[in-house]
Order: C-alpha cells, then sequence, then structure tokens
C-alpha cells in the first residue's frame, strides 16, 4: 500500500491543496549544502559550501556563470541547475543576439520559473530538484533571486538556500539593514560570515570548499575558487569571530583564538560527506 | 516500384497495369516556383533624419504612390515605438503595415513581464529590424523597404541608422533613403560634414534644414508631395508634428522662362 496516495505525480493535488512531489523536491534542496546570497546598492554577491563525495574526490562546482552580467549557485540536484543555467545561456545570446542588449536579471529568472511552473502542472513530467540563488547586474541595478521548483521566483535583499541555512538566514535577518551601504569586500565577507554559520561543529571554510562569485555595474560577473578564496578567507578570520561568536562555543570563541588564527590554506582537509549515502547526488 | 534500368520510376505493369504514358505529360500545376515580393506595389518615398546636439529629427511625407498614381495622401510613415525611438519607413506600404505590426508586438511583448527593470532603446530596436530584414531577405523574400531608426540610445546619446530590404546597415549623422539620398543627404551634410559634427548643431538649424530638405524634395521627386511628418526625438520626450506644408515655395522664376531655346519672336 502507498503511505500517501496523493504524492505519485506531480500534477495531483492532495485534499489539503498540497502538490506532494513539489514539496519533495523542495526536500532535495535541503539535502544539498549551504549557498547564500545579498546584495548593495552597487553589488550582488553569492558565496557556496562546495562538497566532495569522499576524500579522493573533486568537490562538485556551486557556481554557474550564465553572462557577463548574470551566474547561479545551485542547491539540489547538479543535473538540473547544468538544464537550467544552460537554458539561461540560451536566453541570453538570443537577448544579445536579436536586441543586442544583456539579459535582465527579472527576465532570466521568470523564464526559469515558467519552465518549473510548466513541470508541476503537465502529467508525466517532474518537478526540478533544484533551487537556485541568481545573482545579475542590468539597468535596474544589482539583483539577487532565490528560484524554486515550486515556480516561485522572489527577489531577496539577502538569502540562503541548503542544508542549514537557516542559521544563514538568521545571520542575515540580523544584519541586513547595513548591506546596502556595504562595499564589495564588506559584502563578500558578510557572505562568509553567514556561510560559515551553516557548517557542522567540525567543519571550516577553506580553500577548497568554499566558492565566491560576485557581479557589479562595472564588475563583470567573477567567480573565485581555491587559491584565489584564500585572501577573502584570511580577512574573514581577521574580522568575524570577534563581533559574531558561534552560538554553540561562548567560552570556545573567546579563549579559541589560536585555533582561528591558523591559515586556512593550511588547515587540515577534514571535510567529509554529510552522511554516508553515497548515492546522494545533491550538492 | 520496377527495378529494371529501362523502368526506372515506374509502377511495376503486373501490378499496377501498363504503365500510362499521359501521367508523365499531366501538365504540371506547379511548373512555377513559388513567388514572394518582386516589386513594391503601393510606395512611400524618401524618409530623411539627422542628428543634433540633444537628439534627432526623422521625416517622411505622408504620400503612398500607386506606380506613378498619388494614391493615399494620408499615410503615416513615421511610428513611435518605446518612448525614445522613431522608425520612419519607405518602399512598400504594405510590407510597412507589417513591420509597424512586428514593432507594436515587440513593445507589447516587453511590456508584459517587465518589470520596469528594463526598456527599449533605439539601438534595440534597430538590431531587432535589422535581423528581421536580413532574415526576410535570406528567405528570398524580402520586406521592400528602406529605414531609418531614430532616437536616443541607452547612453542618452542621439541614434540614427538605416536598413533595408537587403538587410544592410549603416550609420551617420545624417541619412536619407530614396530620392532623398541624392537630393536631401547634401544638403543635411552641410550640417553634418563629419562624425562628430552633430554636437554642434541646435536643434532650430537641424530643423530649418529638414524642411528646407523636404521643400527640395517636393521640387524634384515625382513621387513626393508637399504634406509631411516630423518627429523630434531628445532625452525622455518625442515630438510628432504631423501634416506641415512645404513652405516658401518659388515659383515665380518660372513665368519668365519661355521655349525651348531661341524663339522666332
Amino acid at each position: 500500500m502507498f503511505r500517501n496516495s496523493y504524492d505519485n505525480d506531480s500534477v495531483t493535488y492532495s485534499p489539503t491543496g498540497r502538490l506532494f512531489q513539489v514539496e519533495y523536491a523542495l526536500e532535495a534542496i535541503k539535502q544539498g549544502s549551504a549557498v547564500v546570497g545579498l546584495v548593495s546598492k552597487t553589488h550582488a554577491v553569492v558565496v557556496a559550501l562546495k562538497r566532495n563525495a569522499e576524500e579522493l574526490g573533486s568537490y562538485q562546482k556551486k557556481i554557474i556563470k550564465v553572462d557577463n552580467h548574470l551566474g547561479v549557485a545551485l542547491a539540489g540536484l547538479a543535473p538540473d541547475a547544468r538544464v537550467l543555467s544552460n537554458f539561461l545561456r540560451q536566453q541570453a545570446m538570443s537577448s544579445q543576439m536579436v536586441y543586442k542588449r544583456p539579459l535582465a536579471v527579472s527576465r532570466a529568472v521568470y523564464a526559469i520559473a515558467d519552465k518549473a511552473q510548466g513541470n508541476t502542472q503537465q502529467y508525466g513530467r517532474r518537478p526540478y530538484g533544484v533551487g537556485l540563488l541568481i545573482i545579475g547586474h542590468d539597468e535596474a541595478g544589482p539583483h539577487l533571486y532565490e528560484f524554486l521548483p515550486s515556480g516561485s521566483a522572489l527577489e531577496y535583499r539577502g538569502a540562503a538556500i541548503g542544508a542549514r541555512s537557516q542559521a544563514a538566514r538568521t545571520y542575515l535577518e540580523k544584519k541586513f539593514e547595513e548591506f546596502p551601504e556595504l562595499s564589495l569586500e564588506e559584502l563578500v565577507v558578510e557572505g562568509l560570515n553567514a556561510l560559515r554559520d551553516t557548517l557542522a561543529q567540525d567543519k571550516e571554510l577553506t580553500l577548497k570548499n568554499t566558492s565566491i562569485a560576485y557581479v557589479g555595474k562595472d564588475t563583470p560577473f567573477t567567480l573565485l575558487d581555491d587559491d584565489k578564496v584564500v585572501d577573502w578567507l584570511a580577512k574573514l578570520d581577521g574580522v568575524s569571530r570577534k563581533s559574531n561568536p558561534r552560538p554553540t562555543g561562548g567560552e570556545e570563541a573567546a579563549e579559541g583564538t589560536t585555533t582561528e588564527g591558523e591559515p586556512a590554506a593550511d588547515a587540515p582537509e577534514t571535510d567529509a560527506p554529510a552522511d554516508a549515502d553515497t548515492m546522494d547526488t545533491t550538492e | 516500384m520496377e527495378q529494371s534500368p529501362i523502368n526506372w520510376g515506374r509502377p511495376r505493369d503486373d501490378v499496377y497495369g501498363h504503365y500510362s504514358e499521359a501521367i508523365s505529360q499531366a501538365p504540371n500545376t506547379h511548373s512555377l516556383p513559388k513567388k514572394h515580393t518582386q516589386q513594391p506595389t503601393v510606395t512611400g518615398s524618401s524618409v530623411i533624419g539627422i542628428k543634433f546636439d540633444k537628439g534627432v529629427i526623422v521625416a517622411a511625407d505622408t504620400l503612398a504612390s500607386y506606380g506613378s498614381l498619388a494614391r493615399f495622401d494620408n499615410i503615416d510613415r513615421l511610428t513611435q515605438v518605446g518612448d525614445s525611438t522613431i522608425v520612419g519607413i519607405g518602399g512598400d506600404i504594405s510590407d510597412m503595415q507589417y513591420v509597424q505590426r512586428l514593432l507594436e508586438e515587440l513593445e507589447i511583448e516587453e511590456n508584459y513581464d517587465n518589470s520596469g527593470d528594463q526598456s527599449l532603446h533605439s539601438e534595440n530596436i534597430f538590431n531587432y529590424l535589422s535581423k528581421v530584414y536580413y532574415n526576410r531577405r535570406s528567405k528570398m523574400d524580402p520586406l521592400w523597404n528602406a529605414v531609418l531608426v531614430g532616437g536616443v540610445d541607452s547612453k542618452d546619446e542621439p541614434f540614427l541608422s538605416h536598413v533595408d530590404l537587403l538587410g544592410v546597415t549603416f550609420s551617420s549623422p545624417a541619412l536619407a533613403t530614396g530620392f532623398g539620398a541624392y537630393l536631401a543627404l547634401p544638403l543635411l551634410r552641410q550640417l553634418v560634414p563629419y562624425p562628430d559634427s552633430y554636437k554642434n548643431v541646435t536643434e532650430a538649424d537641424a530643423r530649418a534644414m529638414v524642411e528646407k530638405c523636404m521643400k527640395v524634395l517636393f521640387y524634384r521627386d515625382a513621387r513626393s508631395i508637399d504634406k509631411y511628418d516630423v518627429a523630434t526625438i531628445t532625452k525622455g520626450n518625442v515630438k510628432i508634428e504631423k501634416d506641415i506644408k512645404c513652405k516658401d515655395q518659388n515659383w515665380r522664376f518660372a513665368e519668365d522662362i519661355r521655349g525651348y531655346g531661341r524663339t522666332t519672336s
């Protein structure tokens, strides 16, 4: 017997008016590692936590460039994010070819939101299993959007999706009023601060597991990985722990400056899969 | 199908009976290739345009000719698209009306899902049109027009460009289509001889020169009329003046001209 006879496909409503398949898709996002996005008056930033399936494996890319003014960060099924970002690339090229202008961020987001919505309305299809934070800059300035497989596309001043993202949202909610006036550098550091709150107890942000991307008026979309994030992680160490002690380690934060002063590049790679399920393909 | 070389391509006699030679002689109802627009029918004449320091002026008369017959004397050939662009079209009028419908659809589509993050600037509309015209000529089915797009671009600079039935595009501080290219352009270039010259031209100077051009065109272009529309586009403002008459025409000299050479008297 089925536990629930209203969750066999994405087009069946439950008696309470819910689409369970869509809700399950939203669960896939929570399996993925966290991404955090935030905007100032001049720039939009996303930072992401990368995961590797095993010690010997590489870290899965979390941020995808779409165009010089547009990019996405993903949490959930990476193949679905590839499909959506490839579609966005085509839209962006089409806009450049036909109208000789960059694709507006809102247009890009609504285009994929409409695709996602279609999948919840047609039999035989499935919702996308991925959530995206989309950053871009257009005529109206910098933007940050959250895309969900339900077809919802909302603009945010700060947002976080993925595993333990509630911690990052709490951080952003506390500080978002300062964001509009921040410089790019301060904005990235705030993003990393929020991202660090999503880490499990024994984890650290390292050059291997951290991705940073930003875009602004005269700043084309820039993706930083590996060696290029070292300087940013150094800034994080200098600023953050004092102003933002980890909630779980009050005493530790007070006296724990010795371990935190350690250069991020030399930190031992302790990152392991969040759970033992090696078939988990969410990122 | 008969596979024997002497009967290639014919139905087999033992299956379909004796092959009727009449079939291969049957009149071909598709003997001619599909016909596309091969010449314009109802036509508009010149469109002229010139940049000045703060914007662009575009003008076109209101006549639509049917061959040499001045058939329709009240056809607007200047179309506003968005809030900073004028598209002036010469050539086939039915194709012009089709393009005007495309532009209207473009504007509706633009406003449909637009949250105000983007607007149609002159260069966007021009680029779109250039793709439409090149696409159609590549299908051997051209839209029989010559088009000027004038307005203000995304950097608030004056914009003026040309595209025609071949998809050929070019840009200049002064442009004219049709007879205007021969008669009006030399006059307009007195004001803007070099690419940057328009920065020293006032709206009043440009406007006076446009009026002079339209008068000269009326004098010498047999497919023109002395009634025209003028659009002036500056940043955030489009002004369209309709049904302007050619003024200050000079015909006094005519009465002094008699015959075609020495007369006997």
